[in-house]
């Protein structure tokens, strides 16, 4: 294809990573469902394990088509690379994995997703000593002010989950650079067609491909990308990248691989050890969505908009939580960092709490009640006796999950539908 | 060889395919004999992709790094290399890239993080192709669709069937 300095989105969407296929002139990406790759001799294998040549050698390390939905995920986010991994949550800690040891800290969001709030919260503490410290990152200030000697990371979601809440990336990662840490964002709901992190100064990138990417709810996955930009080794800070790896004769992962040392220590070190590599059906899935993710993208941002102008004007509504409405007070936030539609996830409260809550999510029709988003049929929850049953009530009131929050995934059916199956449910928790 | 970009921000793709297509033979000033060295895995992969690699170490004149004969430095060079590659630092980059046109080298390449513009100038001037601040196997892998089997963003779109062959210098 003749060289252009950049290609369009949409045409990236379709095309990157994914050349027609080497050995048969396949135009689709094929499903290599394959766990394992003959050498060409002694010494190619030797040059695989070595690190000295990239090839395929085993498919919890590589495999040719999550290859290509690496590479897609990379281009898209306009990263160096990007290593894809089980769930958004292997997602995590596969990008948290070469930064931290016992006794070091992360500073994150305290309105992430309740998932990442028990993953980061609970359970990375309990088991590798990671240590946790959460704050509300409305104020940048109080990322500063949380981050001491032993903190190695800072994490946001750019668009937050379940709360509506967009984050100030550009001022947190000015003040992560500032503490020579990386910023980690995950950019699951809005998705690199409506931001790339990395343009802001994020370091790392790290998405659940189940939800918008995929975009049919098929295919659980997630992904880490990796800027390129970050000094692994001017502060000593990051010994797993910078100091010599046993594993591999003693190389140093960052002076020999420069800028693309993340991803491959993520697939050398952090896949091979953790193993939470990806199937190539699901990569399959999720690439045949990120085709149509510009396509999709636009349809769910304009639903949205148009479900969260109606709940706010509806009797039975206290308040909707949607970054593109200008009742927000994250409106302003939202036109600066997603000046194409601020996501098609939002919440509001119904009158009458919790139990006008399971009412609504018992009444409606066309919504499906269960716990996941980004899917092209439009979703709802009731996070409160549900995703965030697990925290106290005053862990879901700081996670914006109180007992009246509804959550929203508006899907791509024809908008009035969608309006029509809230206005019933609204009106009989009105009853 | 012609085609210097003028722009050492930005090469073309089709800029640095024509100089990795064009180029036979290698000169590397700094190869090293530890396997676990940047300098070793360029030295093993370009040599694999069919190029005749001359590996420059004063320190190992006379000796051997994967089979092929070190020489002490380009003006011991029997016959002028087409390309020389520098694995030292961008000062020292400066003075090798003089024994470069000394020796009657086409192209100098300095490593990724070498950047010299001074010396740079005075290569271009002597009528060098010059590349800084790349590696030519990260490049290679870039452009022939090696480096995305680890997840690499190649930033190459490719709608043609690639045939199947061995080494990168078959391909083209």
């Amino acid at each position: 294809m003749s060289e252009r300095k950049s290609f369009g989105f949409e045409t990236r969407a379709i095309h990157a990573g994914a050349a027609p296929d080497p050995a048969t002139g396949a135009r689709q990406t094929p499903i290599y469902q394959t766990t394992s790759f003959v050498f060409e001799d002694v010494d190619d294998a030797a040059s695989l394990f070595n690190l000295q040549k990239v090839g395929f050698i085993y498919s919890r390390l590589t495999n040719p088509t999550v290859a290509v939905l690496e590479e897609r995920l990379a281009n898209l986010e306009g990263g160096a690379g990007a290593t894809a991994t089980a769930s958004g949550h292997a997602a995590q800690l596969l990008a948290l994995f070469p930064l931290m040891a016992p006794g070091d800290g992360v500073v994150a969001s305290q309105k992430l997703y309740g998932g990442s709030i028990n993953q980061i919260g609970t359970s990375f503490p309990r088991a590798f000593g990671w240590q946790p410290t959460f704050v509300d990152t409305d104020n940048p200030d109080n990322v500063r002010a949380a981050i001491t000697e032993k903190t190695k990371a800072v994490f946001v979601e750019s668009l937050a989950n379940p709360g509506g809440v967009v984050t100030d990336i550009e001022a947190i990662a000015r003040i992560a650079d500032e503490a020579g840490i990386p910023l980690i964002v995950d950019n699951t709901l809005a998705t690199p067609y409506l931001i790339n992190p990395i343009q802001w100064g994020a370091t790392l990138v790290v998405h659940s491909t189940t939800k918008f990417l995929s975009g049919n709810g098929t295919a659980v996955g997630g992904v880490v990308i990796d800027s390129g930009t970050f000094d692994w080794s001017k502060s000593g800070k990051y010994p797993a990248l910078s100091e010599p790896d046993a594993g591999y004769h003693g190389l140093r992962f960052h002076e020999t691989f420069g800028h693309l040392a993340f991803t491959i220590h993520g697939h050398a070190v952090g896949l091979r050890d953790l193993g939470p590599s990806q199937a190539p059906q699901n990569a399959f899935l999720t690439l045949n969505g990120i085709e149509t993710l510009p396509l999709r993208m636009q349809r769910h941002v304009e639903n949205a908009r148009k479900v969260a102008e109606f709940l706010e004007d509806h009797p039975a509504v206290g308040w909707v939580s949607y970054a593109g409405l200008p009742s927000s007070k994250y409106h302003a936030l939202a036109k600066k960092y997603l000046p194409k539609g601020a996501g098609a996830v939002l919440t509001f409260g119904v009158k009458g709490g919790y139990e006008a809550g399971v009412k609504l999510v018992e009444s409606v029709e066309l919504f499906s009640h269960l716990a996941n988003i980004g899917d092209s049929r439009s979703l709802i929850i009731h996070p409160s006796s549900t995703t965030h049953r697990q925290l106290s009530a005053e862990g879901q009131a700081t996670a914006g999950a109180g007992p009246d929050v509804i959550r929203l995934s508006i899907g791509l059916e024809s908008v009035e539908d969608i309006i029509a199956d809230l206005d019933q449910a609204l009106t009989k928790t009105l009853g | 060889m012609s085609g210097t970009t003028g722009d050492h921000g930005h090469y073309s793709d089709a800029f640095l395919r024509g100089v990795l297509d064009r180029v036979k033979s290698i000169a590397i000033v700094g190869a090293s004999a530890d396997p676990v060295k940047a300098s070793y895995f360029v030295t093993k992969y370009l040599r694999d992709a069919g190029y005749r690699v001359i590996p420059i170490n004063p320190k190992m004149a006379g000796q051997s790094i994967l089979g092929l004969p070190v020489h002490g430095s380009l003006a011991d060079l029997p016959e002028p290399p087409d390309m020389v590659d520098i694995f030292r630092n961008s000062t020292a980059a400066g003075g090798v890239t003089d024994e470069a046109i000394a020796a009657g080298a086409k192209v100098v390449w300095m490593q990724l993080g070498v950047v010299n513009d001074e010396a740079a100038a005075r290569a271009e001037a002597a009528g060098l192709t010059v590349v800084m601040n790349r590696c030519p196997k990260m490049e290679i892998q870039r452009l022939y669709g090696e480096i995305g089997r680890i997840g690499v963003n190649s930033g190459v779109l490719v709608t043609k069937k690639q045939p199947l062959k061995k080494s990168f210098k078959k391909l083209i």
